[in-house]
C-alpha cells in the first residue's frame, strides 16, 4: 500500500540518468564517458607533444608556449559561463531542475578555469609585459568575470538545495553573462586615457595555429567530461535527498 | 483577455452564482522539495457555505490555504475559485479571496487606516476611504483608526487583519487559524464578524485547532493527516469522537 | 489597456508612498546613508590627500566611491520592512504585477540615494572646491544612481532572502555595476575638467540602465515569488 501510494517523484525528470536509463541509449550513457575520457586523455597527450615540440620556437623563447594552455583554458571559462547563461534560462522557463543542475555544475568547472585563465595570463604578462598585471579590458573583465561568478557559487551555498536558492541564482547566472560585454566595452573605453603596451598579434605560424587548435578542442573534450562529472555528482545527491524525504515521509 | 477586464479598476468583481462551486481541487499535490506535503487533495465548496479545515500540525492545512491563495504554486493538480484557475489566472483569484494567515497582513509602522487605505488603492478600489471607515467601524477599531498597528493588540491587530482581508468584498476568505493568541473576548467578538460575513452569503474556509468550535461553525469538514484527506462531508456527520479516532495517537489539537 | 496601465500606476505610487511613510516615521535608513556617505568623503581626503593637484583626477571617484558605500547600506534595507514577519505574502497577495512592486521598490530606492546625493554634492563641491554644482551634474547623478539601483534592488530581494545578506548583498552588486561607476566617474571628470576622449561615458550607462531595468523587472518575479 505505501509502495502504491507513494507520490509520482519517480518521474523521468529526478531520477538519476533521467530518460537516458533506459532503451538503446544505455550503451551510449555507460560507455560514453569513458570514451570521453579516453578522447580527453589522448588529447591530452597530443596537446603536449603539440605545443613543446611540434610547434615552432618563437623569437621570444618558450614561455611563449604559455599560449598553448592559456588560449584553452579562457576559451573554457567563457563557454562554461555561456552554459550557464543558456541553462539558467530554460531552467526558469522549463522549471526542470535538471537545468539548474546544468548550471550549478557548469558555473563550478567555469569558475575553476577562470581562476586557471588568470593564473596563466599573469605568468604570460610577468614575462612579455614585465608586470604580474596589467589593466588591460580582457584581463580586468575576466577578473570581473571571476568575481560574479564567485558572487554565484557563494550565493548557491547560502541558500542550499532550495527552490528559491536556485531561482535566485538563475536569475544571476543571467544578468552575469549579460553584464560582461558591457564591462569589457566600459575597461576598454576607460583604457583610452591609460594606453597599454598593444599586443601587435602578428600572423601566427601555421603550425601554431595546428598546436593552438589541437589544445582547445581537447580542452572542451576535458569541460565536457568535468561537468558531465559534476552533474551526475549533483543528481546523485537529489536522488539521496530524494530517498531520505521517502523514508522519513512514511 | 478576461484577466484584464479583471484588473480594471472600474469593474466590480461579481461573486459567483450560488449553485456554483466557488472552490474546486482536483488532485492537489505540494512538494517542498521532494518531500510532499499534500497529497492528491480533492474537494469542492458550494457558495456561501463554510468549510472547516482540521488536522493535526503538519498535516497541510496551511499549504493548503497557501495554495488557494495563489501564494504557492501546486506541483501537480489544479485549483480553481469561481471558475479561475489559481495558477493561470493568479491576479483575477487574488481579487476574488480575502486571506488571513499567520503573519500579520498588515504594516506595523502605518496606522490602522492609513493600512486599509493603501490596500484599497492596491485593489485600485475607488471608495477606498468610506470602505476603510465602515470597516473600522464594524471592528470596533473607530478609536485606534490613527494609531500605528506597532501599538494594537493582539485582537485589535487580528480584527484589523479581518477588515483588510474583507476590504474588498471578496467572494471566498480564507483564515489561517484566525483565533490563535486571542483572548475569550477577542474570540467572541470576531467569531460574531464571521457569522455575520457567512450569514451574508461569504464563502468561508477556516483552520482551527479548536475541534469542537471547529464542527459546530462549520458546514462541511475537511480532515487532513499527513497531507491526505481521510474526511471530506458534512459538519453534522462528524462527531468529537470521530475525530479523535481519525486523529489517531496523532500529537496536535486541544480536543 | 489604459485601465490596467493605470492600475500599475496606481499601485506603483501607493507602494512608494507606503515605504516612504514608513521610512519618515522609523528614519531607519536615510540619516544613516547621508552620514556614511559624508564620512566616506572625509575619510577619502586623507587616505588621498585630495587638496593637491591632482585631485581632478581622484576626487571624482572619491565621489562615486562615496554614493556607492552608501548605496548598499540603503540598498540592503529595502525588503526589511517588507520582512520584517519573514515573508512578502502581505504585498503578494494583492492582484499587483510583480514588475509593480519592483518599480515601486526601485523608485524607493532612487529616492533615499537621491536626497544623500542632494547633501553630498554640494558639500562635495565646497569642500575640495570643484565646480561641479552645474546641471550638467544632475543627468550623471540620476542616470548613475537609476543603474546602481536597478541592479541593486533586484539583488537585494535576493540578498535578502539568505542568511548572509550583509555579506552577500556587495558580493552581488559590485561587480556587476563596475560599467556604471566606469562611467559616472569619467563623466564627472570630464565635467570638472574636460579632457574630450571623445568617449559617450553618458550613452554607456544609459545603455547599461536601459538593459538592467528591463531584465531585472523581468527576473523579480522569478525571485519574489514561489
Amino acid at each position: 500500500m505505501r509502495v502504491a501510494s507513494s507520490p509520482p517523484v519517480t518521474s523521468a525528470g529526478s531520477s538519476p540518468g533521467g530518460i537516458l536509463s533506459s532503451g538503446w541509449f544505455r550503451p551510449v550513457r555507460q560507455y560514453g564517458e569513458y570514451v570521453l575520457g579516453g578522447a580527453t586523455v589522448i588529447g591530452m597527450l597530443v596537446t603536449i607533444w603539440a605545443a613543446l615540440i611540434y610547434s615552432p620556437r618563437e623569437v621570444n623563447g618558450d614561455f611563449q608556449r604559455i599560449v598553448y594552455v592559456h588560449v584553452p583554458v579562457a576559451w573554457v571559462a567563457f563557454l562554461a559561463f555561456f552554459v550557464v547563461f543558456c541553462a539558467s534560462i530554460l531552467f526558469l522557463w522549463r522549471k526542470d531542475e535538471r537545468w539548474d543542475r546544468l548550471a550549478w555544475a557548469s558555473a563550478e568547472v567555469g569558475v575553476i578555469f577562470t581562476t586557471l585563465t588568470l593564473i596563466t595570463g599573469s605568468l604570460w604578462g610577468k614575462a612579455f609585459w614585465g608586470a604580474w598585471w596589467v589593466w588591460d579590458a580582457r584581463l580586468t573583465t575576466t577578473l570581473i568575470l571571476w568575481f560574479i561568478y564567485v558572487a554565484y557559487l557563494l550565493l548557491r551555498s547560502y541558500t542550499g538545495r532550495s527552490p528559491s536558492g536556485a531561482r535566485a541564482a538563475a536569475v544571476l547566472g543571467i544578468i552575469g553573462f549579460i553584464d560582461v560585454p558591457i564591462v569589457y566595452e566600459s575597461v576598454n573605453w576607460w583604457n583610452t586615457l591609460h594606453p597599454q603596451q598593444l599586443v601587435v598579434e602578428d600572423q601566427l605560424p601555421a603550425q601554431m595555429l595546428v598546436a593552438l587548435l589541437i589544445a582547445v578542442v581537447t580542452f572542451t573534450l576535458l569541460f565536457a567530461f568535468l561537468l558531465i562529472q559534476l552533474y551526475k555528482l549533483y543528481t546523485l545527491k537529489a536522488a539521496a535527498e530524494e530517498l531520505r524525504a521517502r523514508v522519513e515521509s512514511e | 483577455m478576461s484577466a484584464q477586464t479583471f484588473s480594471s479598476p472600474d469593474i466590480a468583481v461579481t461573486p459567483a452564482p450560488a449553485s456554483q462551486a466557488v472552490v474546486t481541487a482536483a488532485s492537489l499535490t505540494k512538494r517542498y522539495g521532494l518531500r510532499p506535503v499534500l497529497r492528491n487533495v480533492s474537494f469542492s465548496l458550494a457558495s456561501g457555505k463554510t468549510l472547516a479545515l482540521l488536522g493535526p500540525n503538519g498535516a497541510g492545512k496551511t499549504t493548503l490555504l497557501r495554495l488557494l491563495a495563489t501564494l504557492a504554486k501546486p506541483s501537480a493538480g489544479e485549483a480553481t475559485i469561481c471558475g479561475f484557475d489559481v495558477v493561470a489566472d493568479a491576479n483575477v483569484v487574488r481579487r476574488l479571496i480575502g486571506y488571513v494567515g499567520h503573519q500579520p497582513p498588515v504594516y506595523d509602522d502605518l496606522t490602522g487606516r492609513e493600512n486599509l487605505l493603501f490596500f484599497a488603492r492596491m485593489y485600485g478600489l475607488p471608495d477606498g476611504p468610506a470602505r476603510a471607515q465602515l470597516l473600522l467601524e464594524r471592528v470596533g477599531l473607530r478609536a485606534k483608526a490613527n494609531d500605528r498597528v506597532r501599538t494594537y493588540s493582539r485582537g485589535q491587530a487580528q480584527r484589523l487583519a479581518l477588515a483588510r482581508g474583507l476590504l474588498h468584498h471578496p467572494a471566498l476568505l480564507l483564515l489561517d487559524e484566525p483565533d490563535t493568541g486571542l483572548d475569550d473576548d477577542a474570540i467572541e467578538l470576531l467569531h460574531e464578524l464571521l457569522q455575520e460575513r457567512q450569514m451574508a452569503g461569504l464563502t468561508t474556509i477556516f483552520t482551527t485547532h479548536q475541534l469542537e468550535r471547529g464542527i459546530q461553525q462549520s458546514d462541511e469538514t475537511l480532515v487532513l493527516l499527513g497531507g491526505r484527506v481521510v474526511f471530506a462531508g458534512a459538519s453534522s456527520a462528524l462527531t468529537l469522537a470521530d475525530l479523535r479516532r481519525l486523529y489517531g495517537g496523532q500529537a496536535g489539537g486541544t480536543l | 489597456m489604459m485601465a490596467s496601465l493605470q492600475l500599475f500606476w496606481q499601485q506603483t505610487l501607493a507602494m512608494l508612498w507606503k515605504d516612504i511613510r514608513c521610512e519618515l516615521r522609523t528614519r531607519q535608513v536615510w540619516g544613516g546613508m547621508a552620514l556614511f556617505a559624508l564620512l566616506v568623503l572625509v575619510v577619502f581626503n586623507f587616505a588621498f590627500d585630495l587638496r593637491v593637484n591632482d585631485k581632478v583626477a581622484v576626487a571624482p571617484g572619491a565621489l562615486w566611491i562615496a554614493f556607492v558605500f552608501a548605496s548598499i547600506l540603503g540598498l540592503g534595507r529595502t525588503f526589511a520592512a517588507e520582512l520584517e514577519h519573514g515573508s512578502m505574502d502581505r504585498l503578494l497577495i494583492c492582484p499587483v504585477d510583480r514588475k509593480a512592486i519592483y518599480c515601486a521598490k526601485l523608485l524607493g530606492n532612487m529616492a533615499f540615494i537621491g536626497v544623500v546625493e542632494i547633501i553630498a554634492v554640494p558639500l562635495f563641491a565646497a569642500a575640495y572646491d570643484l565646480p561641479v554644482l552645474t546641471l550638467g551634474i544632475i543627468p550623471i547623478v540620476l542616470l548613475g544612481t537609476l543603474g546602481i539601483a536597478a541592479i541593486g534592488t533586484l539583488f537585494s530581494a535576493i540578498a535578502s532572502n539568505t542568511r548572509a545578506r550583509e555579506v552577500l548583498l556587495p558580493l552581488l552588486v559590485f561587480p556587476l555595476i563596475i560599467p556604471v561607476v566606469i562611467g559616472a566617474v569619467r563623466a564627472t571628470q570630464e565635467l570638472v575638467s574636460p579632457v574630450g576622449d571623445g568617449v559617450p561615458w553618458l550613452g554607456l550607462i544609459i545603455a547599461f540602465d536601459v538593459i538592467f531595468l528591463s531584465v531585472s523587472a523581468v527576473m523579480f518575479q522569478y525571485v519574489v515569488e514561489e
